[in-house]
């Protein structure tokens, strides 16, 4: 059996799998009709999740482009600072993260086109359920028991498979969001690594020292800025006063 | 018949797109055995294309149920293994 003919079968079967069926057809009329209510309150919910989840990460998306942004600044500096080897370092990991961003970029585009498509089939499914609600008051008000019976079965397997549809639309989603989360968290770590030995203070971590670099960039920078504003760039550079916080030396 | 396009919607086409269909099918097999994924979704969009092209589509208020139902085109490698072999990722009820 080929593809479509074994997701033909699977899906029908789990479609009306779902379906609950009473003994007096009036009765399966509104409780269908009920559930389906519930499953069209669920789709929304879903579709919400989805949304909010999506827009974390695209915020997350942000924050790492600005952090490739950093590590490039990193790099210049430590050229700067004559430490090739450290301006390498940067730029490797500057260009491991562009790749990682490139492949959210990409699932974040498919994830796009799965939630327009599911906002389309929770139009529809609104749709069938109104269209259930009229026709189930025909069906109660005209048919026999036994010609209802048949009437509601196939209502009922109609609107199921849209249930099912939208509602596999919505976990697919959800995964979706789910793997690419689980890849920005990784490229988080990866990134912020630097950021946390710097503070329990941990000796030789690259990021310590292409962070110190940049630091100590901005304070010649700052130095240099000062000097020109007092106006006495001749004088002796032990007894410039220091910008930074972190020198404790002062004079006796 | 009626056709379902999956997050689409549904399709009534003549039955005889059924072997252009199955065609395709061969296609999207050869596909996920030679984990080509690029292939595969070339493949699943040429069976929506097919429907499609070939049907007319029901309106958003009729409630038939379909003869069969197309898989979405964006479907991954792993999905249709998994359909291939087990059919394990379809869930069991819809989700909430």
């Amino acid at each position: 059996m080929g593809l479509w003919q074994r997701f033909t079968l699977i899906f029908k079967s789990k479609a009306s799998a779902a379906l609950d069926r009473a003994e007096d057809p009036n009765q399966t009329l509104d409780y269908s009709y009920e559930q389906q209510l519930q499953q069209l309150q669920n789709v929304k919910r879903g579709i919400a999740d989805v949304t909010t989840a999506k827009k974390r990460l695209e915020l997350q998306y942000t924050t790492m482009q600005q952090q490739v942004d950093k590590l490039d600044g990193q790099a210049r500096d430590a050229l700067k600072a004559n430490r090739e080897d450290l301006a390498r370092e940067a730029l490797t990991r500057k260009a491991a993260v562009q790749a990682q961003l490139g492949d959210i970029m990409t699932q974040g585009q498919q994830l796009e086109a799965q939630q327009q498509k599911l906002i389309e089939g929770e139009k529809t499914l609104a749709a069938k359920v109104e269209s259930f609600r009229t026709q189930k008051e025909v069906i109660k008000a005209q048919y026999s028991a036994a010609e209802a019976q048949v009437r509601i079965s196939e209502a009922a397997s109609g609107i199921g498979e849209q249930m099912q549809d939208v509602g596999l639309a919505v976990e697919r989603a959800k995964d979706k969001t789910q793997q690419m989360q689980a890849r920005a968290n990784a490229i988080d770590e990866l990134t912020s690594a630097g950021a946390l030995s710097d503070l329990t203070g941990g000796g030789d971590d690259i990021d310590r020292q292409l962070q110190q670099i940049s630091q100590g960039s901005q304070v010649d920078d700052e130095l240099a800025k000062m000097k020109a504003e007092i106006g006495q760039g001749e004088a002796p550079k032990q007894l410039e006063p220091e910008p930074a916080a972190e020198s404790e030396e002062k004079p006796a | 018949m009626i056709v379902r396009l999956l997050g689409e919607g549904q399709f009534r086409v003549d039955d005889a797109i059924i072997a252009r269909l199955n065609e395709l099918d061969a296609e999207i097999e050869r596909a996920v055995a030679g984990g080509d994924e690029h292939a595969l979704w070339t493949g699943l969009q040429a069976l929506a294309d097919v429907v499609r092209t070939n049907g007319r589509r029901l309106s958003d208020d009729e409630l038939t149920p379909s003869d069969a139902v197309i898989p979405p085109e964006d479907l991954s490698l792993d999905e249709a293994r998994e359909l291939l072999s087990e059919g394990g990722f379809i869930p069991d009820a819809v989700a909430t």
